[in-house]
């Protein structure tokens, strides 16, 4: 009854999917998307830091750690131009961002 | 063992059932605490993998910013997330065959790969395993030396992040009414007061 490597990439397999999942689920709602794609980051992190606690290399976790840098960037910006879209629009709806289609 | 197996099955089955509520719960506040709920659950994970530095970091990051963030602006915008979720079940077929799709090919990979055997052997930095080195002193040892290029391009992306929200959400108002110190500091007496001699009599023009 050991857990191996294995059992940690299952459990990032799934996090990953159910964060694709997600997006097509919540495909009006901005708000779960972006959720949606922490999810997927955080399963990205699951990855790299099991690799790295499996294989004996602390680069991976170092690595984790800017991946992680990147999604609070990403988390901030975008709720950002949601909150800055909201105040010209009133909505939040996916698909009323065309106003530049032509 | 038995104990970090038990630990494992109670943290990935929390989180994974966590992220479940994030994606399908009705309403986005709930959502934002099953996304706590998940990542919590994860810095177990980490802490079970020997990742004690990036398991704090993961609760202080998103427990303390993100989640708090997502809180904000889901409490903030007044949305009709009824209206938002119209149309929830129209795409649940096809989300779930392409996400029932790529699940099986992840699961597929993670059950047939093997390590080469060249890669032990070209590990950069290993994990010290002696006694009294903390995860977080080892992290930092390498973090700071040889990837500190790694580690200052991270903080100018949060720079960034942070200058392009306040660029993104600074509201200019031309009618607001503002303080403006040195107009303060420079009023004298004879600008603000006028000494006018009334005579008896007679009232003000």
């Amino acid at each position: 009854m050991t857990i191996g490597l294995g059992h940690y990439l299952s459990v990032a397999a799934i996090l990953f999917t159910l964060g694709i999942f997600g997006i097509f689920l919540n495909r009006k709602n901005i708000i779960v998307i972006l959720m949606s794609i922490e999810l997927i980051l955080l399963a990205v992190n699951i990855n790299l830091v099991a690799f790295s606690a499996f294989l004996g290399d602390i680069v991976g976790q170092v690595y984790a750690l800017i991946v992680l840098t990147v999604a609070a960037a990403e988390a901030a910006i975008g709720l950002a131009i949601l909150v800055a879209y909201f105040r010209n629009r009133g909505s939040i709806a996916v698909e009323d961002v065309n106003l530049m289609k032509g | 063992m038995i104990l970090t197996a038990i630990f494992f099955y109670v943290f990935a089955g929390a989180c994974i059932a966590s992220a479940i509520m994030v994606v399908t719960a009705r309403n986005p506040v709930h959502s934002v605490l099953f996304l706590i709920l998940a990542f919590v659950n994860a810095a177990g994970l980490f802490v079970l993998l020997g990742a004690e530095f990036l398991a704090m970091i993961l609760i202080v990051v998103y427990v303390g910013a993100v989640a708090v963030l997502f809180l904000f602006v889901v409490m903030m915008l007044d949305v009709d997330f009824a209206e938002l979720r119209r149309g929830f079940l129209n795409y649940l077929p096809i989300g779930g065959v392409v996400g029932a799709v790529l699940l099986a090919e992840l699961l597929f990979i993670v059950g047939a790969w093997v390590i080469q055997p060249g890669v032990p052997k070209a590990i950069t930095a290993p994990i010290p395993t002696t006694e009294g080195m903390s995860n977080t002193l080892a992290l930092g040892l390498v973090l700071y030396t040889r990837y500190v290029y790694f580690f200052e391009a991270a903080g100018v992306i949060l720079l960034i992040a942070m200058i392009g929200a306040i660029v993104l959400t600074l509201q200019h108002k031309p009618d607001a009414r503002r303080q403006v110190i040195s107009d303060q500091l420079a009023r004298r007496r004879s600008s603000a007061i006028d000494v006018v001699k009334v005579k008896s009599g007679q009232g003000l023009p």
